[in-house]
């Protein structure tokens, strides 16, 4: 095991993948000399040289047009869009043409490519530099998402999306970059499509994603000491693939469910999970599903705000210790 | 107002020869007979949806299916019947794919706007104005980088001119020197306005190549061996190292944008002047005029006849696709799967 930080591992995972496969190749803006904006690509220039690793201009279509076309003709691109926010001016790519081809051309076109993104708030960068954006993507059939919590989760999964026959959005966290924890050393790739269960529990099952789950073992952990109440903590990991046996299993067991979700309320991923858990656990519930989410109201810059809105550990708490 | 490009004229540098005078030949003839085929079937209600024909831009999409090499790759749009075919598609699964037959060439599931064939390099013809342009430019940077000299050929309409996918991609394609040529096929309109009055400069495709550093080419696109011409002097330099090209090409679609269209905005004197100069009767002259015989054109046209009917008989003959195939190939799997 080492020490990574997030970012470090962004780099460890395309380092480990782009090693074995000379048809990976990695562009965005800033991303070659300078590293990335967030410094998660230092290194990938020097170890794979220019024509692996690439910078464009701003031009958020060409990136994702470009990286749609190689990975139709035999590529394995990994493209960079700095902020998932900008995905709003190359949606068309991700929405109508690369999540699509593969049915509209009854199996014709295979699309093995990534596009990582910067996601979500805690930065003070305001509403269009802060957005959790993956309920954008999970409303479109055809792109699987990834949104890992901690640097070995990134190292896995991202190694993970970069292998997958499939288009994967992967939402890389902005506010965690820094945090570091132990990361497995050598090949290093996890499931697509696996929840973990972050920490074991009996009578409340809270499902979290990405800057959330820390969150929510924070909170399970005073719970635990202030009001006595166990609970599980599952980290979805990926949205699409959705690992809803972990969440079933688990609510049969604790017949509570909370949800807690960076995105704006609106048909947040948190919506659709409450939705199977209705339809499917009814008679197994011991209470209502609560949802935490960020107020359906675009994100302030300045700290005291932001936080305001961005499910914090103690609402959690007072959400969950309120339940029955 | 941007002064006018003029016209390019032939240099002679890619003479054709009688046999592929008559292929080119060929390739517009079976284009026009799919295209008023596929006209025909919708006026007795056979086709679904929508269809977007491009009778009467024939010469552009014929002479680049002569030119370019079997593993060379094309990108269209939802106008893309004849830039599909003259891949190597049979008439069968085109008809096939505008009327919902299990015959068409993606079984239903695209429909006319979309259709593809990867095994003749016809990756995809785009519904979304501007977005196979990018799209397109990858496909070249994927040839740069195997170092394959394949070229990436992208065709658009002028209206795609004005939205910004089209000046990201030919910025990009410029900047790395990708192997692909895009083609513009100026017919006068985008969809139900004439393109001049909603563009800057008089020439939509050719008076913007200065500002990515490419040359200005305008060429007739009915003139079929002249667009041969410039198709291969644009695939060779694609091929060497040149770079990109941005080609317009002046053409005129002979119906309106698409079904609902029955093209009514353009001015009668304006229709009949592109009509006689219709690219299919033309070639057919100028190589009568050049010494073929007309019997061999006959045959080229009776054979066309024949296989025209036939693809009809089989399309309308195919069933409509399983109900099962609506569940299939959203993943690489080949299933629909989201969840466990």
């Amino acid at each position: 095991m080492a020490q990574l930080s997030y970012r470090e591992a962004v780099a460890a995972a395309m380092a480990q993948e782009m090693r074995k496969d000379p048809n990976i190749v990695f562009l965005g803006e800033d991303v070659a000399a300078a590293g990335g904006v967030f410094k998660a690509t230092v290194g990938l220039l020097d170890e794979f040289g220019p024509t692996r690793v690439r910078d464009m201009p701003i031009s958020e279509q060409a990136i994702l047009g470009a990286t749609m076309g190689a990975a139709m003709t035999g590529l394995r691109p990994i493209a960079e869009i700095m902020f998932s926010d900008f995905l709003a001016v190359c949606w068309d790519l991700v929405a109508n043409e690369i999540a699509k081809m593969r049915y509209m051309t009854n199996g014709q076109v295979n699309l093995p490519l990534v596009i990582r993104a910067g996601n979500g708030g805690g930065a003070r960068f305001g509403a269009q530099h802060s957005q959790s954006v993956e309920n954008w993507a999970m409303a479109i059939p055809g792109i699987k998402v990834v949104a890992p919590s901690n640097a070995a989760d990134v190292k896995g999964l991202l190694a993970a999306s970069i292998q997958d026959p499939d288009p994967v959005l992967f939402f890389e966290q902005k506010s965690m970059y820094g945090l570091k924890c132990d990361v497995p050393e050598g090949d290093y790739v996890l499931p697509l499509g696996q929840a973990n269960i972050s920490r074991e529990g009996s009578d409340v099952t809270i499902v979290a994603l990405a800057a959330m789950v820390p969150k929510a073992l924070k909170a399970a952990e005073i719970l635990q000491d202030k009001h006595g109440l166990s609970c599980e903590v599952i980290d979805l990991r990926t949205l699409v693939p959705l690992d809803t046996k972990s969440i079933i299993e688990s609510v049969t067991k604790t017949g509570r469910l909370v949800t807690v979700e960076e995105n704006p309320r609106l048909c947040g991923w948190g919506a659709e999970i409450a939705s199977i858990a209705a339809e499917e656990l009814f008679w197994n519930l011991d209470a209502p599903i609560m949802r935490i989410t960020t107020p359906h109201i675009p994100l302030a810059s300045v700290d005291k705000l932001e936080d305001l809105m961005i499910p914090s550990v103690d609402r959690i708490v007072d959400v969950v210790s309120e339940m029955d | 107002m941007a002064k006018s490009t003029e016209k390019a004229g032939s240099s002679g540098k890619y003479p054709l020869d009688k046999s592929q005078q008559l292929e080119l030949y060929r390739i517009m003839a079976e284009c026009r007979a799919l295209q008023q085929r596929a006209h025909d079937l919708f006026m007795q209600n056979l086709v679904k949806g929508t269809t977007h024909l491009g009778l009467g831009q024939e010469a552009i999409a014929s002479a680049f299916g002569l030119a370019m090499r079997k593993d060379d790759y094309t990108f269209c749009t939802y106008r893309g019947h004849n830039h599909t075919y003259v891949r190597g598609i049979t008439m069968t699964s085109v008809l096939g794919e505008i009327m919902g037959r299990d015959c068409g060439l993606l079984r239903g599931k695209g429909g006319s706007m979309h259709l593809t064939s990867v095994e003749n390099g016809a990756m995809g013809s785009y519904a979304i104005i501007g977005a196979h342009m990018p799209i397109a430019a990858g496909a070249a940077w994927s040839a740069q980088y195997r170092g394959t000299e394949q070229a990436a050929v992208c065709f658009f309409g002028d209206g795609t001119t004005n939205i910004g996918a089209f000046h990201e991609a030919i910025n990009h394609a410029a900047i790395w020197k990708l192997p692909v040529v895009y083609v513009c096929e100026n017919n006068q309109y985008m969809e139900y306005t004439a393109i001049r009055d909603v563009t800057a400069v008089e020439n939509p495709a050719a008076d913007r190549a200065s500002a990515y550093g490419l040359e200005s080419i305008l060429v007739d696109g009915n003139d079929a061996e002249l667009m041969y011409e410039t198709a291969m002097t644009a695939l060779d330099k694609a091929r060497s190292g040149g770079g990109p090209s941005l080609i317009e090409a002046s053409t005129y679609r002979h119906f309106g944008h698409s079904r609902a269209d029955p093209g009514k905005y353009r001015p009668d004197e304006e229709v009949a002047e592109w009509i006689a100069r219709d690219p299919l009767p033309a070639y057919r002259s100028k190589l009568l005029s050049v010494g073929i015989d007309e019997s061999e054109l006959a045959a080229i046209d009776a054979n066309t006849e024949s296989m025209i009917d036939q693809a009809t008989e089989e399309a309308t003959n195919s069933p409509p696709p399983p109900d099962e195939i609506a569940f299939t190939d959203v993943w690489a799997d080949g299933g629909a799967a989201w969840r466990n």
